[in-house]
């Protein structure tokens, strides 16, 4: 469902469905990248349209909030937590080990496209810091060992 | 006959292997042949001892935790369904002292009931509230919630009561009821924990708001980081419509709520409330001048209810035992409970809901039992990562929203994360100056500009440069920021700077006397 008239047909169904909700535009911003993992480039003229926004609008708010990415993301995206409890927990350590396992920075994507890696500030699992999360699972009070173990899983099942 | 057993479905202990070892007990169970009824429940906030799992007796629920999946054998084979002994045998869960000293009426069913059970929430007190409250006219469920002296538990702390007050004053064909659960500030969980362990009662306290107020649509605005509590809400909320909590006709009273959630998307500053209404009404979440107040002009210009999580899930309680119930806990003029939520490098984690007045010593030594590293506690920040810095000069200090401003620290959203003496205060003034720089909505100058700004002038600073000068220009930058920024953000960022520079000087490489003139 990669090419471009799939992702064109996703696009026009997700605006389809939530255009007329009070204030649509978020939650067809989700719901595009809930279904394609990024939010097109190609898709802002058609959201400005439906909603009668300006492109300059729509793109506004997309890069407004950190969620949202007009890129595509790796198979796995890592979200870090930097937020002080797990700083407190060790979690300078664990960042610098995870970007030097990686080979990457925050922002960026694994060459072979397995993994990207995000900042987050903060996932609510203050009391098991230091925290991460993998795809949609949480972890808690992650160490470099647990952390490799984690990733090798995944690589495995990719 | 079946045993109950109940493993938490909350998100931290998920984190912590919850899922893995549900899986290996029905296994293990089925293997043996043992019939058992799991429950999913939410945490009781315990969290060093997560997964902690439980089984019901005649005596009541005996805990086991930390559970990992290796312990599930040993476990069978000490018949702990039965509660038999066993190293990870904790005893019975509402004896341990952490939870028993405890004063819990807004968490009451977390961790004990099935989240999203209408049945178990209606067989432990649920819904009392809201039959209480659409047998009262609207000014006196307002005024229930006034004399409960509930104050906003977001971190401003305004009356409740007073705000619903002015939305119902305020004359309108439409008005909202919004939840602010964007609970965004680091070394905080109680929302999620509330959401992910008892949504119903988020719902029921919503659905007063509206009756109270006459609004007949509510909104709770959800951080997208937190995807557990998201499906436990669309949850309940599907079976609060089917059982008639919510719709057009709540009860057969004829009056008429709808509730939606709606997700946020990672911004920290959409946590302010009129940055919140931005966002639901689909723009950028910057912050609006106020007046008008939104309880006047909200979303879509309407007067518009913005309550924190807590606060609303409090209003079920007090609209069932009333205010009276309520206010006799606490101290001063911080009426009620507070759950507190102890993070960092802390031996014993957890959500301690009290009423307001326990020391913070008390907080970290008698629960929280010291720091986890076992070196001294050196700094705590409370409120949040826009909250001071306390060094144990200040930890008597006791939980009350006055004694904290007298100190010029925040309570706020009851956060407190816990930092040895391995930290370096001045590297965390610098992370409070970047986090604003990230975070910034960038509408107001001193906050979008001064913030990277200080983080530069911190970077000069931790690395010696000309500090005669660097430190009055970030003290005065902090100035700038403290007084001329438009909303919390630039406006509090100064205080964990500031608090470490005062109470810290040595860790910005000047000596405690110097730093005092």
């Amino acid at each position: 469902m990669s090419g471009p008239g799939a992702i064109q047909s996703t696009v026009l169904d997700v605006i389809a469905a939530l255009k007329d909700k009070p204030g649509a535009l978020l939650p067809i911003l989700h719901g595009i990248q809930d279904a394609l993992g990024y939010i097109p480039p190609e898709s802002v003229p058609e959201i400005a349209k439906a909603l009668n926004l300006s492109r300059a609008e729509v793109h506004g708010v997309i890069s407004f909030y950190h969620y949202f990415r007009e890129t595509p993301p790796g198979n796995t995206t890592v979200h870090l937590c930097r937020a002080e409890s797990c700083q407190a927990m060790g979690s300078l350590a664990l960042e610098a080990h995870v970007k030097n396992k990686l080979g990457i920075d925050f922002h960026e994507t694994t060459a072979d496209g397995q993994f990207s890696l995000e900042p987050v500030y903060c996932l609510g699992n203050c009391a098991c810091s230091p925290a991460l999360q993998i795809g949609d699972e949480i972890y808690g009070r992650v160490t470099n060992a647990s952390f490799d173990e984690i990733i090798a899983t995944q690589e495995e099942s990719a | 006959m079946s045993t109950t057993i109940y493993i938490p479905n909350d998100s931290s202990a998920i984190s912590l292997g919850a899922n893995r070892v549900a899986k290996a007990i029905q296994q293990e169970a089925a293997k043996r042949g043992i019939e058992l009824n799991i429950v999913r429940n939410g945490s009781r906030g315990l969290y060093w001892l997560e997964p902690l799992i439980e089984v019901a007796t005649a005596n009541g629920r005996v805990a086991y935790g930390p559970v990992q999946v290796s312990d599930v054998t040993s476990l069978f084979d000490a018949n702990f369904t039965q509660a038999g002994s066993h190293p990870l045998n904790l005893g019975v869960t509402e004896e341990i002292s952490y939870f028993k000293k405890q004063q819990r009426l807004t968490f009451a069913r977390v961790g004990k009931t099935d989240p999203v059970s209408l049945e178990d929430y209606l067989a432990n007190e649920g819904y009392r509230g809201l039959s209480n409250a659409l047998k009262l006219p609207a000014a006196d469920i307002v005024k229930a919630v006034t004399d409960s002296g509930l104050r906003g538990r977001g971190g401003a702390a305004f009356p409740t009561g007073i705000k619903w007050n002015t939305v119902l004053n305020t004359p309108s064909e439409q008005k909202y009821i919004i939840c602010n659960a964007d609970e965004g500030d680091s070394g905080t969980f109680s929302d999620r924990m509330v959401m992910e362990g008892d949504p119903f009662v988020l719902i029921e306290g919503m659905t007063i708001a509206g009756i109270a107020v006459g609004a007949t649509q509510g909104f709770i605005y959800l951080r997208v980081e937190y995807p557990h509590a998201h499906i436990a809400l669309n949850t309940a909320i599907t079976k609060a419509y089917a059982a008639g909590y919510l719709g057009d006709n709540i009860q057969g009273s004829g009056k008429k709520f709808d509730l939606e959630v709606r997700l946020g998307a990672g911004a920290y500053v959409c946590g302010e409330e009129t940055s919140l209404m931005e966002s639901l009404e689909g723009k950028r979440g910057l912050v609006r001048f106020k007046p008008p107040l939104p309880a006047i002009s909200g979303l879509f210009g309407k007067p518009t209810v913005v309550n924190n999580v807590i606060s609303l899930a409090s209003v079920p309680i007090i609209l069932d035992k009333g205010g009276e119930f309520y206010r006799d806990f606490g101290m001063g003029r911080s009426r009620g409970t507070l759950p507190l939520q102890l993070a960092g490098n802390i031996k014993h984690p957890g959500l301690v809901e009290v009423g307001f007045g326990l020391t913070l010593r008390e907080l970290l030594y008698e629960y929280g039992g010291g720091s986890a590293s076992g070196r001294p506690i050196r700094a705590v920040q409370v409120g949040g990562p826009l909250g001071a810095y306390l060094p144990e000069s200040q930890f008597d200090t006791p939980l009350d929203y006055e004694a904290f401003a007298a100190n010029w620290t925040v309570l706020g959203h009851g956060g407190v994360v816990v930092f040895d003496d391995t930290v370096d205060m001045a590297q965390m003034a610098k992370y409070s100056m970047e986090f604003c720089a990230v975070e910034s909505c960038g509408k107001c100058t001193p906050c979008r500009i001064g913030s990277t700004r200080g983080y530069e002038l911190l970077d000069d600073i931790i690395q010696g440069h000309d500090l005669e000068k660097n430190i009055p220009l970030l003290r005065s930058l902090c100035d700038t920021l403290l007084n001329g920024s438009l909303c919390a953000l630039g406006g509090m960022t100064p205080y964990p700077v500031l608090s470490a520079l005062n109470h810290f000087p040595e860790d910005f490489g000047l000596s405690k006397q110097k730093n005092a003139a």
